[in-house]
This record gives C-alpha cells, structure tokens and sequence, in this order.
C-alpha cells in the first residue's frame, strides 16, 4: 500500500513538473528580458549629471587654453573644429589641400578644402579603462582636444590606429555639407567683423 | 611645469606640478610622467608658434618635453572606434 501510494505521488510530481516546465522557462526568460532592459536603460552606475557637466566646463577651460581664439570661437560657436590636413603638397594651414572636422565622440570627417568633397571618416576614440566614474567616455571637450592634439602632432600616426571608412557611415554626409556652408558663412561674417564696422552703417553726423 | 591628465567625469587632474630646474621637483614630475606612460597614456604638449599658431607635440619621454613646456597633457591612447565594416 506505502508503495503504491510512493509511486503515485513521484509520478504525479513528474506529471506536474512536465506539465509546469513550459509556463516556468517561459516567465524564466521574460524575466531575464526584462532584467536586461532595465539594465541598459539604466545609466552607469555611479552617473552625476551634475559632475558631468562641471567636467564638460573644465574640458572647455583646457581646450580653449590649448587651441587659438579663433578655433575656440569655431568650436564655441559650431560645435565642432576643423584641423587642416598636413600630408598633402602644401603642408598644413590654409593652403592645404584637405582638412578634418572634429566633432565630440564622433568620426573624424576628411574633406577636400577646396569642393568640400566627403573623403573618408576615421573612427577614433580615446578610452580610458580606469573608468574612474563607471565611464570610459571623456567629457565632450575633452575628446575633441585630443583628437586635435594628436591630429597636429602626429596626423599619419592617428590615421593609422583609426578604422577608416567611406563617408556617411557614421556621420551624415548632409549633415557635415550643412557644417561646412555653416563654417563658410561664420568665416566670412567674423572676417567682417574683424575689418571693423561697415562705412555705409556709420551714422551720419 | 604642470602634468595633466584628462579624465572621464571629472575633466583634467593636476598629476604634478614643479620647477623642472630643482632636481627634487623634476624627479618627482619625471616620475609621475612615467607613471602615466606605463598606464598606457599618451603624452602632448601643446605650443604656440609665431603667427598664433597652435599645435600640439606628442613626446614619449620626459626628455623631449621642452625645458620651458609649461604643461604636459596625458590622454588615453587613441584606439580605432566602431569596427570595420563587413565585405
């Protein structure tokens, strides 16, 4: 009699057991769905938005230190820096014959400086794996000043540790021809400024 | 001459700071360039050239930063972002 109920009361809890097993994976996998998407919509750990951005205002401190005024006021004004390029025939300054766009924690954009034809993105980024604050992303100015420094130091040697691709694979090509209308128009209006108020918009006497 | 280090959530930190002409101080800012070095840093000193003309020199060791440098930059290393695409 004992092993006879035995018996019924293990093949029951089989039964149930087969009879749960799909409902139970099923929650299981929901579960750790949802788990992960908590997970990644939460921010890192330790994230401050306030400490961000008083990082992001000493990064534009030492950026504005290091660049000339009138990069920083490109980089003020635009929101990004353009570095000319230097491996070409006529070295680098004005008379280059290519340039870069520096945006923040974005591709480098190669430029024609003349046509303002799109040459190559190169995704470069400077990770820095203490991750003192859950982060290895340094504040926006930050990255831009590196991408500027190692750019004029060493150019030939920041393109080769850069992935390169065609344009339009990470930054919109409309929107880098936009940048460089947007950069033309500030040249030319500071370039005004610059050479003093107008004569015609002199008051008369 | 003062060593700088950029960092993620936080901006830069003074890593050192020293006359690089007292022996004490420059030992104590020549250690401290090596140890960022040995962290795998990149190190630049931004200069100015006559005609206003910014750049930036990247040195690999304490003796190529010039003597008159009145600071040195350290940066992660540049490492190549989004993979390659697929062909």
């Amino acid at each position: 009699m004992g092993l006879a109920l035995g018996t019924a009361a293990v093949v029951l809890v089989v039964l149930l057991w087969e009879l749960a097993r799909p409902t139970l994976k099923r929650t299981l996998a929901r579960i750790r769905l949802l788990w992960w998407a908590h997970r990644r919509a939460s921010p890192p750990a330790g994230y401050d938005p306030g400490r961000e951005r008083r990082a992001e205002q000493r990064a534009r401190s030492l950026l504005r230190s290091c660049v000339n005024e009138h990069d920083w006021a490109m980089y003020r004004d635009l929101g990004f820096l353009r570095v000319w390029g230097g491996l070409g025939d006529h070295g680098r300054g004005e008379d280059a014959s290519y340039a870069y766009l520096i945006y923040p924690h974005k591709p480098l954009v190669a430029y024609v400086s003349e046509s303002g034809e799109l040459l190559n993105e190169y995704c470069v980024a400077f990770p820095d794996q203490s991750k003192p604050y859950g982060s290895s992303r340094l504040p926006d100015s930050d990255d831009v000043l590196a991408k500027w420094m190692a750019l004029t130091a060493d150019e030939r040697r920041l393109v080769g540790e850069a992935n390169m691709h065609l344009p339009g694979r990470q930054v919109d090509p409309d929107r880098v021809r936009r940048d460089l209308a947007r950069l033309e128009c500030w040249e030319q209006e500071r370039l005004r400024q610059l050479a003093g108020p107008r004569r015609d918009s002199v008051p008369a006497a | 001459m003062k060593l700088l280090r950029m960092k993620p959530g936080h901006g830069e930190i003074v890593l050192a700071e020293g006359d690089v002409a007292v022996p004490e101080q420059e030992l104590e800012l020549i250690e401290a360039f090596r140890r960022e070095l040995d962290a795998g840093m990149w190190a630049a000193v931004p200069t100015a050239a006559p005609g206003g003309r910014r750049e930036a020199e990247l040195v690999k060791s304490f003796a190529e930063v010039p003597r008159d440098a009145e600071r040195v930059i350290f940066f992660p290393r540049a490492a190549g972002g989004a993979p390659a695409a697929q062909l």
